[in-house]
């Protein structure tokens, strides 16, 4: 079943095009990734599909309604992250939470549970204004997390993290995955975008330029289709993925003389480096 | 209901922590209670320093402590949370004024029992701070409401303040200003309140409170269905 469905969607400011004929479909259960190098327009689809701002043309559908029509039930449902969600300086963790588990009607043990799950049981007591970034962070997913939304709007949940955050994040992420929650998630990180999502869409200049799964894209990409080997005395080779190139390489397993060998495949960096010409980051 | 609640639970604990805010409700109170206490000059009527401060109270601390408050909430973002949350607009605005209104009261009541006042006396100045005390939240929430962080609300709240809390005082030695200052609900409940004894109060006085209260209420609505809670 299709969550959230957007049909040629087009936001301006003023003049200026943001995002152009989006088309999307999302499913329930799926991990989708908008990857985008910086002002691509990915935290402006966020507050699109959000009905935090409305689109200049298009529809776009949550839920089987058009998202302006979803009323405040409906929209409990929605747990966003993004940097412009503030949190409660002065307030505790625990405090944080607490309104919002009295807003959503959520008991008191869940609190504390949901701090265990995101690794702050330490900082329960903690002022938000005292927490490390990657505290920070966690806390807001908390947030999320806690209200068990039937959809996750993150945006960049790992950016500026460390990569053992990062990983433990990945983690929760694939827990509420199979649990059957859908999570639309934005990142400027191509190796996190293949290692979580079941979809993604490049996002370049406010234009999707690729859409699909991770690795089929990079499939699709894979034109060069060269093996790479590497020599025990340091020398690199390349050769044709091809019959001809079978016999040289069986020769240099014969010697026994080589190190390493990889199949050269491109991966979403390298995509979208020939999509659109230009650098990820 | 459940979200006023869990939004007045949410500003007693951060205000708490929050010392520009706590003292608002604490200075006028305490100070005056001291000057009560301590200043003892042949001549002046009992509980002159309450009655001179506690319009001073109504003037300031609501005015201040609601419109930071939304400011802050604004420019941090976590209004923005809260209204995703399904939180309406006027739960938050009732949660908080809410908050304020009894934290001043609180301060009024002491304010009142030092000042001498007892029985009906004591109800009448406590009625009379209370709407104060209301006119001000909803003044203090308009500027929050046009406000979208706390340098803009605080260059607004202080000249409305100053005039609120100060053009009354200074009526009491110049005729001119107090001729002026009339057409203000703070003086107006100064007046009042040097009257509780002799119940000396004219329709005029009930009127220009009353007019106050519906510019304030306009006000306050403009500023809601012009900007919003969040933009
Ligand atoms: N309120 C606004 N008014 C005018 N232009 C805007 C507004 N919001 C966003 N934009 C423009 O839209 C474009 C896309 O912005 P957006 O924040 O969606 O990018 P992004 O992909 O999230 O970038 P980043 O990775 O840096 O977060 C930018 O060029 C930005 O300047
Ligand atoms: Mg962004």
């Amino acid at each position: 079943m299709s969550l959230i469905l957007v049909e040629s969607v087009e936001k301006k400011y003023e003049d200026k095009v943001v995002l152009n004929k989006i088309n999307l479909e999302i499913n329930q259960g799926e991990i989708f990734g908008l990857l985008g190098p910086s002002g691509a327009g990915k935290t402006t689809m966020i507050r699109l599909l959000t009905g935090q701002i409305s689109a200049t043309a298009g529809k776009i559908t949550v839920f089987d309604k058009e998202v302006g029509k979803l009323n405040g039930t409906e929209k409990k449902q929605f747990g966003i992250m993004m940097d412009q969600f503030g949190l409660y300086e002065r307030l505790s963790c625990y405090d944080n939470l607490k309104l919002f588990a009295d807003i959503y009607g959520i008991k008191k043990e869940q609190i504390i549970q949901t701090l265990r799950a995101v690794g702050l049981e330490k900082a329960v007591k903690t002022p938000a204004m005292n927490l490390s970034k990657g505290m920070r962070h966690r806390l807001q997913l908390a947030r999320v997390f806690m209200t068990n939304p039937k959809i996750l709007f993150l945006d960049e949940p790992t950016s500026g993290l460390d990569p053992a955050t990062s990983e433990e994040i990945h983690r929760l992420l694939l827990h509420k995955k199979e649990m059957g929650y859908l999570i639309f998630l934005t990142t400027h990180n191509m190796g996190e975008a293949e290692k979580l999502c079941d979809h993604i869409a490049l996002l370049n200049e406010g234009k999707i330029v690729e859409y699909g799964q991770p690795q089929e894209i990079c499939r699709k990409y894979n034109h060069q289709k060269k093996i790479r080997i590497r020599l025990k005395n340091g020398e690199e080779l390349e050769y044709e993925n091809s019959r001809d190139s079978a016999a040289k390489i069986e020769q240099l397993f014969q010697e026994q003389s080589i190190e390493t060998i990889h199949s050269t495949e491109p991966n979403l960096e390298t995509v979208f480096m020939e999509r659109t010409g230009r650098r990820f980051e | 209901m459940n979200n006023m609640k869990a939004i007045f639970c949410k500003q007693a604990k951060d205000t708490m922590k929050n010392k520009a805010v706590l003292i608002q409700f604490l200075m006028f109170p305490v100070i005056s209670i001291i000057m009560n206490q301590t200043i003892k000059v042949d001549n002046l009527p009992e509980g002159y320093f309450i009655r001179m401060f506690a319009v001073m109270y109504i003037g300031m601390a609501p005015i201040i402590a609601m419109s930071s408050i939304i400011a802050e909430e604004r420019e941090k973002n976590t209004l923005r949370v809260l209204l995703m949350s399904n939180v309406k607009p006027g739960e938050y605005l009732l949660g908080t004024g809410t908050y304020v209104w009894i934290m001043c009261m609180l301060g009024a009541i002491c304010m009142g029992i030092v000042g001498g006042y007892r029985g009906t006396d004591l109800m009448n100045f406590l009625i009379l701070m209370a709407v104060g005390f209301i006119i001000s939240i909803l003044l203090g929430a308009s500027i929050g409401g046009f406000c979208k962080n706390q340098m803009v609300a605080n260059s607004m709240m202080v000249p409305a303040m100053l005039i609120l809390a100060f053009v009354p005082m200074m009526a009491t030695f110049n005729t001119t200003i107090e001729k002026y200052g009339q057409i203000l609900y703070s003086q107006q409940i100064q007046l009042f309140i040097s009257h509780i004894n002799d119940g000396k109060m004219e329709m005029k006085n009930y009127v220009i409170t009353g007019i106050n209260m519906v510019i304030v209420l306009i006000t306050f609505v403009v500023a809601y269905r012009k900007n919003g809670l969040d933009e």
